[in-house]
């Protein structure tokens, strides 16, 4: 392995470093040359939106942590003194703040692009399942950061969630004491949290790093599901996809700033603008939206227990989507009973997070269920049975022949794209 | 499939129109909407009418609640000069810590100073109240559901209680209160403020500028926020567009 590389770089200084540490090699490989597929469309632009995503998140909030005080008696009006004393602190706030929402916003959308299009089959099972681990840590990251404003939300959220571990027979206490840090959330609580909030964005960056590489072994997937079959498949990464993708991050940017700027509070909860108060039980205790779904899922169960093994679960599942999905098509497109079921799930999710907003009481209990149950049902029954009944349509020969028998090969540029280059 | 992209947009519809109710309040009727000169994308702030609101929070609101977050300095917001803070300041008398003999001092307040709060602390608060905490209102138009149109029916929404509810004793009769039972006394009245600009001053007027006053000190960064935000949009609006010409160039000889 040992050897110093044959740097091709021109200027002097690159050609020393990229000599002695090859980084300038390795971008150019992975990032310059790296031979994509040509047929993305717009819905693998969201990879790179959630690394833009993750990357403002964490510079808004070491500069938030500069600010803020992770103290019962302080937390709240410190928050206050960034929005009100801190210049620009507004914007780091409500950047902070919906930046988690778009974070969401674009996760959600990125996974549901890899369950439409299989990315998540042979060769890229692990590739998902590292993905399913930045789902899990960017949702506790979330619940912790949403406590640190110490609103009455925050505080109460904070208690229901962790409460959540006592349903776990004799550890379950035990566990809840440990993670408050005493007997109720408090500053230790508090403390910890922030501690913890502050380190988990940079875990998620290392299992960030690990998912990318885990890609650029397999390479990515694409809206056909077929394997590349050689170069005239494939475009280099730079200009193709860097631009296609600065398409996807000005429009991204644009919504952003619509939520930032015009609507910073829409997706906030009131209660939230009300100091913490241990003595007060808010009237309806809401997780964010992003949590809507799942919080439906855990009060659709008539038993504690139950419910928290229903709503870890949930996510859980997607571990092993890989092998419960035996059908070897990866595209819904040569799908056709699967690209209508899949918009039944999501429908259901949808309609888990309405569930979930609302009390649950009357329909909304019975409502619950039937969604969850669809939900199960879809991962651990359809999607097995389907793969061995369904009957796909034929694939194409190759991403440059998309239709069976279609003409010859077009003459031009898609065989040779390095010249563009 | 196009049913069932049917089914998905109803369902994603539904479930924007089905989320709200939940925030509503409970047994009180939705506040009606009123015109705010905060409204909208490009919506400002009335200064005069901030003005005239700070105005009716001194004379009545600060009587019984404290608006902790702000500082008199802050009131540059709704355009008062520095002399003018300077002599809204000086006119007040606050708790400036404790003098060498370590006795608390008080003594007028200078531009750096915290709003006066009416009471000492939540306890002396409810001593005098009857019980009641009056809320701090630094945040209150963002801190309740319905946000200025629900403050404004609360301040307009007091009347003698149907004949068949059963008021507890010390409670008054708010339309728009949840559960119609409010501790607080109809705290304006027409007339009760006079505004140096001869401002009409009718109940709604008097209510209409204080909510521009609470609202402002809520959102403090709300007009420099959206005129930002403008120009952000209109330049990203902009880059997208050249973004989108490159990518066509650059991927022209590929399909």
């Amino acid at each position: 392995m040992a050897g110093i590389t044959k740097s091709e770089f021109k200027n002097p200084l690159i050609n020393w470093i990229d000599t002695r540490l090859p980084v300038f090699t390795m971008m150019q490989k992975e990032y310059g040359t790296f031979p994509t597929p040509k047929n993305f469309n717009y819905f693998w632009n969201f990879g790179a939106l959630a690394m833009v995503n993750l990357m403002i998140m964490i510079i808004t909030g070491i500069f938030l942590a500069m600010n803020y005080q992770p103290n019962t008696t302080l937390a709240f009006d410190s928050v206050q003194h960034i929005m009100r004393d801190v210049n620009y602190g507004w914007l780091l706030r409500y950047v902070h703040q919906n930046g988690a929402s778009m974070f969401f916003i674009i996760t959600y959308i990125h996974i549901l692009r890899g369950m439409y299009y299989g990315s998540y089959k042979y060769p890229r099972e692990l590739l998902w399942m590292i993905g399913v681990v930045i789902l899990l840590i960017m949702m506790a990251t979330a619940f912790m950061g949403y406590v640190l404003p110490w609103g009455q939300m925050s505080y109460w959220g904070a208690t229901v969630i962790t409460n959540l571990f006592s349903a776990f027979p004799i550890v379950g206490h035990p566990i809840v004491t440990w993670l408050w840090g005493g007997f109720s959330v408090d500053n230790p609580t508090l403390n910890r949290f922030f501690s913890l909030h502050y380190l988990l964005p940079f875990v998620l960056v290392g299992v960030v790093f690990l998912h990318v590489a885990a890609l650029h072994i397999t390479g990515s997937n694409n809206p056909l599901g077929i394997e590349v079959k050689g170069p005239q498949d494939t475009v280099p990464f730079h200009p193709y996809y860097t631009t296609k993708d600065s398409v996807g991050v000005c429009v991204y940017l644009m919504v952003f700033a619509l939520l930032v700027f015009f609507w910073p509070n829409l997706l906030g909860d009131p209660n939230n603008f009300i100091p913490a108060n241990p003595l007060q039980t808010p009237a309806d205790i809401v997780p964010e939206w992003y949590f809507l779904p799942f919080y439906a899922i855990l009060r659709s169960v008539p038993n504690k227990l139950g419910g928290v093994c229903m709503m870890f679960g949930s996510i859980l599942v997607l571990f092993v989507l890989p092998w419960l999905d035996t059908s070897p098509v990866r595209s819904a497109r040569f799908r056709p009973i699967f690209r209508q079921v899949i918009w039944l799930w999501v429908a259901a999710v949808v309609g888990l997070g309405v569930c979930g907003a609302n009390k649950p009481e009357g329909i909304w209990v019975v409502l619950s269920r039937i969604f969850t149950l669809y939900y199960y049902f879809h991962f651990l029954v359809l999607l097995p049975v389907l793969g061995k009944l369904e009957r796909p349509l034929p694939l194409p020969e190759s991403i440059s022949r998309p239709v069976i028998g279609g003409g010859p090969m077009p003459a031009g540029a898609a065989a040779k794209p390095m010249e563009k280059a | 499939m196009r049913a069932f992209k049917g089914v998905l947009a109803a369902a994603l519809l539904s479930a924007v129109a089905m989320t709200t109710p939940v925030f509503a309040q409970d047994e009180a009727p939705t506040p009606p909407k009123q015109t705010w000169s905060f409204d909208g994308v490009f919506g400002g702030l009335d200064l005069a009418a901030a003005q005239r609101g700070f105005q009716v929070y001194s004379e009545v609101c600060s009587n019984c609640h404290s608006m902790t977050l702000l500082h008199y300095r802050d009131l540059a917001g709704i355009g008062l000069t520095d002399e003018q803070i300077k002599a809204v300041a000086a006119a007040v008398t606050v708790p400036l810590g404790v003098d060498d003999q370590g006795n608390p001092k008080t003594g007028p307040a200078t531009p750096a100073s915290q709003f006066r709060s009416p009471f000492a602390n939540e306890q002396a608060a409810r001593a005098a109240m009857n019980g009641a905490l009056p809320p701090d209102l630094s945040l209150i138009v963002n801190a309740r559901e319905g946000h200025a149109d629900y403050v404004y029916a609360i301040l307009t929404g007091f009347t003698a209680a149907p004949a068949a509810f059963k008021m507890s004793n010390g409670m008054n009769y708010d339309t728009y209160f949840p559960g119609h039972q409010i501790a607080m006394p109809q705290p304006l009245q027409d007339g009760q403020v006079t505004f140096a600009d001869g401002s009409p001053n009718r109940i709604e007027n008097e209510a209409h500028d204080v909510v521009t006053f609470l609202y402002w000190a809520a959102n403090p960064e709300a007009v420099q926020r959206k005129q930002i935000g403008v120009r952000v949009v209109l330049f990203l609006i902009f880059m997208s567009g050249i973004t989108y010409a490159v990518k066509r160039k650059v991927w022209a000889d590929v399909h």
